[in-house]
């Protein structure tokens, strides 16, 4: 089997100097034409096919359908299995920032010195070396949406990646995805005498944030160059957000906090995407009236006491039914395990009140569809990129193997798992 | 949704559960006060027959359809349909398309907000986590709501020793009282929680290194062996006997086998460091958690260590879990290592607890040994297998009842049983609650109180 790992030894100097002349990636050896079957394919682009094949060339999707129609050139390195599914997406985690061993030098997932920091970009501390990394993609897991984790009011930026590559560049997909939000408990900082000590200051000092990088946009309009502002990265980034170009990724689990997530959005007429959500099925009508995307928590995080207490594992089934769009996540972890896994968390979903096909989506196309990247990852269509995860059975079930994952058309591993 | 039809001894009553309970009911108030004043209040008190069933009973092959007969609390009978009869008095559960094994045994568990030891010292022998446990902690509805009918409830790992463990069995309970699992002489049963590695280390009296808290454990059990000298060369003189001294007490339970050690552990140098502690002071022991087990498969068979296994859904977290693999059950089946899985709640959840085992099986373990590892393997751990962990007859009927496959995602826990009483009702929309959260789930249960049903019914909302 050929990793992107060991095709530079292999391949030697020649592919390298081609790639330098074509000036494509140097990690980027063409990949190979890979042929996937499977009993069942779901495409999540329409109704599972059965018996069907999906063609990879060039590292994109060429042709998907029945493995009888479909004319797959003798060329072709065939993977087979019992389902086959578009690459997963976990929607929302903190792996690559926050490092497996859980010691101070590898967690760059919340810097605690401010509480307002979104000029914090996750590409800076993305380690894709992490081994957690390599563990969620073997389970089919080919695109994480990471970053900065939840734990300040504005702990940072996020990105889109897929779960290859040797540095940040080689998997990412969105630089910045959205800037994290965090409402509620979490978003008090350890020391009592800093702000945000209450759910009111820090609605207050987000507001305070926005209405002055609306001045900021304002002055930078301005004719005469002598009153616009000097660059500023934190009111750049919050530029984006009011111009609609970047969400806020706003954590809240109370029923109290989400309703202050949609009472800001409106106020400044932006665009975010609700995290979490313990207590959405309190306030699903208004996430629906507010046509506000959630990335509802992982079906397994422990409740306890605090704020997410009324936790339930029914909850993305009953905001779906509501009509809202809704992806899982692996979430954030501070302890053993240091990383969950999304195929694990839309399992349980798929039996508590979503559907196979339903839960499916929450890590492919609905996931795609809320981190807007929908046109490259999250369904088996011709143009889309190369991504598949292989199984030997139902892909919910616990004692079912991922038996390949597949990422821009390279096979990244074969290991069942 | 109520797929079972609970049958009366005469006539069919097709909502059986309400009947059953108000028959109970009227019965309690006439005749049967005396002796519900004698029993625990919630004490089996009609024959229960379930039928039809797939029965695992672990200590055997499953009975493709079985009955079990539940009579005073035990398992009367068990068997295939065609030999096994039915009590012409019992309640009979038609349990078609039903799988029935036995309660869930969890010997690794925190639920219930107790604590052991303080800050005050790494050892602390005389502290018992009864002391602090609160019963209507909903963390028990919830592991009633995954199976659960055992658990060991342990203090932490913040200290070399942190304290008494308390074996629990989930009664309805008002007080710790109702959870015993007695002894014949009427003790509660339960172990000693003793840890090493990286958690009890801290800044002193806690140790600093491995080296000093295997040098404080060992300390510790060399005053144990002479305080258990000097209370034998008294011979029974009460003016010679030592002062009670119930840091000694606690260890002389541990040296002399009354008790057996539950040790936290992860790294396989730490494994065997419990080991070799064993050799010298002769204690019974279980290793828990073990996540690089795999590494010292062999030298924990010849040791003929038994391992309770934690399932976490990657490794790291800390530097010690660092190589945990889901394969430890599987490798440690393969070198012959007896092998629970617990659940360490709340780091797994207790209503998953048989997804661990699935997960177990899909990293290369039987799914015999699997299902033994939530019930028999870890009955034998706690000494309880004369009671707990398979369906046999005579023993303690704990079980529960399943939609289907245990291993199955789909799967779920319909009900919960133990000693012939329902703790657990899927169908029970104030159970269900518990079993798949949502608002209230976090809050302690109401109390079961004689007078006032718990619930004050000025207050009562609902």
């Amino acid at each position: 089997m050929l990793t992107p790992h060991d095709r530079p030894l292999l391949a030697g100097g020649l592919i390298v100097v081609a790639l330098l002349a074509t000036g494509a990636p140097v990690a980027a050896a063409d990949p190979p034409l890979v042929a996937v079957y499977g009993d069942i394919v779901h495409t999540m682009a329409g109704p599972p096919i059965e018996k069907g094949v999906v063609l990879i060339e060039g590292g994109k999707v060429t042709l998907v359908g029945s493995a009888l129609d479909i004319p797959v050139p003798p060329a072709a390195r065939a993977v087979r299995g019992r389902v086959v599914t578009p690459g997963l997406i976990d929607a929302h985690s903190a792996v690559g920032l926050t490092g497996y061993l859980n010691q101070e030098q590898d967690q760059d997932q919340l810097d605690s010195g401010e509480p307002i920091q979104p000029e914090l970009r996750a590409i800076d501390s993305y380690n894709p070396r992490e081994r957690l990394i390599e563990w969620v993609r073997g389970f089919g897991i080919t695109t994480i949406h990471t970053g900065h984790a939840p734990g300040a009011l504005v702990s940072g930026q996020t990105m889109v990646v897929k779960t290859v590559g040797d540095s940040v560049d080689d998997g990412v997909l969105v630089p910045a995805a959205m800037v994290a939000v965090t409402l509620g408990d979490d978003a008090r900082p350890g020391d009592a005498k800093k702000s945000p000590g209450t759910r009111s200051k820090a609605v207050a000092m987000l507001r305070g944030e926005l209405v002055k990088t609306q001045d900021y946009l304002r002055k930078l309009d301005s004719d005469d160059a002598e009153k616009r502002p000097d660059r500023d990265l934190r009111r750049e980034v919050f530029a984006d957000v009011l111009r609609g170009t970047l969400p806020l990724l706003v954590t809240a689990n109370r029923a109290t906090d989400i309703d202050a997530a949609l009472r800001i959005a409106k106020e400044f007429g932006i665009r975010i995407v609700l995290d979490s959500a313990a207590e959405g099925y309190l306030v699903a009508d208004r996430i629906k009236e507010a046509g506000v995307p959630v990335i509802v928590h992982p079906s397994m995080r422990r409740g306890g006491a605090g704020e997410t207490e009324n936790i339930s594992f029914e909850t993305a089934a009953t905001l779906r039914a509501k009509g809202i769009r809704v992806a899982l996540q692996s979430g954030f972890e501070g302890y053993v395990p240091k990383t969950r896994v999304a195929l694990f968390e839309a399992a349980i979903a798929a039996a508590n009140g979503l559907t196979a096909e339903q839960a499916l989506a929450t890590i492919t196309a609905d996931a795609a569809a809320i981190l807007g990247v929908a046109d490259r990852v999250g369904s088996l269509r011709p143009g889309m990129d190369g991504d598949v995860a292989v199984f030997d059975g139902d892909p919910f079930e616990y004692a079912t193997h991922c038996t390949a994952v597949v990422i821009d058309g390279r096979i990244v591993s074969e290991e069942p798992r | 949704m109520n797929a079972f039809r609970i049958e009366a001894a005469g006539p069919r009553a097709p909502c059986g559960l309400q009947a059953r309970t108000i028959t109970a009911r009227r019965m309690a108030n006439s005749v049967l006060m005396i002796a519900i004043l004698a029993a625990p209040a919630a004490a089996q008190e009609r024959p229960v027959a379930f039928t039809n069933a797939e029965i695992l009973p672990i200590s055997g092959p499953p009975i493709a359809a079985g009955t079990l007969v539940v009579v005073g609390g035990r398992i009367a009978a068990i068997g295939p349909a065609t030999t096994t009869a039915v009590p012409v008095d019992a309640d009979t559960i038609d349990c078609t398309g039903k799988v029935i094994m036995p309660g869930l045994v969890d010997t690794h568990s925190h639920v219930g907000g107790g604590w052991g030891g303080d800050a005050s010292s790494p050892i602390q022998p005389d502290v018992r986590i009864l002391d602090s446990i609160n019963v209507r902690d909903s963390g028990f509805r919830k592991a009633r709501a995954g199976g659960l009918t055992t658990l060991n409830i342990m203090p932490g790992s913040g200290h070399l020793l942190a304290g008494q463990t308390i074996y629990a069995k989930l009664r309805a309970a008002s007080t710790i009282d109702d959870f015993f699992i007695r002894d014949a002489k009427g003790t509660p049963l339960g172990g000693m929680k003793m840890a090493n590695g990286t958690n009890p280390q801290k800044e002193p009296p806690f140790p600093g290194t491995r080296s000093k808290s295997a040098a404080l454990v060992r300390q510790k059990f060399l005053k144990a062996q002479d305080y258990r000298r000097k209370a034998d060369a008294a011979k029974g003189d009460p003016a010679k006997l030592p002062d009670r001294d119930l840091e000694m007490e606690g260890l002389l339970d541990v040296l002399d086998g009354r008790v057996v050690v539950h040790h936290h552990c992860h790294r396989a140098d730490d494994i065997l460091t419990v080991l070799r502690l064993r050799e010298e002071f002769g204690f019974k022991v279980v290793l828990h958690h073990v996540s690089e087990a795999w590494k010292v498969a062999d030298q924990l068979a010849k040791a003929g260590a038994a391992c309770s296994v934690i399932v976490v859904d990657a490794p790291g977290g800390k530097i010690e879990a660092m190589d945990l693999s889901l394969a430890t059950g599987a490798v440690l089946e393969k070198a012959g290592v007896p092998c629970a899985i617990h659940t360490d709640d709340p780091v797994t959840d207790s209503r998953l607890f048989l997804r661990t085992a699935g997960l177990a099986v899909r990293a290369g373990m039987s799914r015999a040994r699997a299902l033994e590892a939530l019930t028999l393997a870890g009955a034998r751990m706690l000494e309880l297998d004369a009671r707990i962990g398979s369906l046999d007859v005579g023993k303690d009927a704990d079980l529960v009842v399943l939609s289907g496959d245990p291993l199955s995602v789909q799967t779920k826990v319909l009900q919960t049983w133990v000693e012939g009483v329902k703790v657990f009702d899927r169908d029970d929309p104030d159970d269900r609650l518990f079993a798949v959260g949502g608002f209230g789930a976090g809050r302690d249960q109401r109390a079961h109180a004689c007078c006032t049903d718990g619930r004050l019914a000025e207050t009562e909302s609902k």
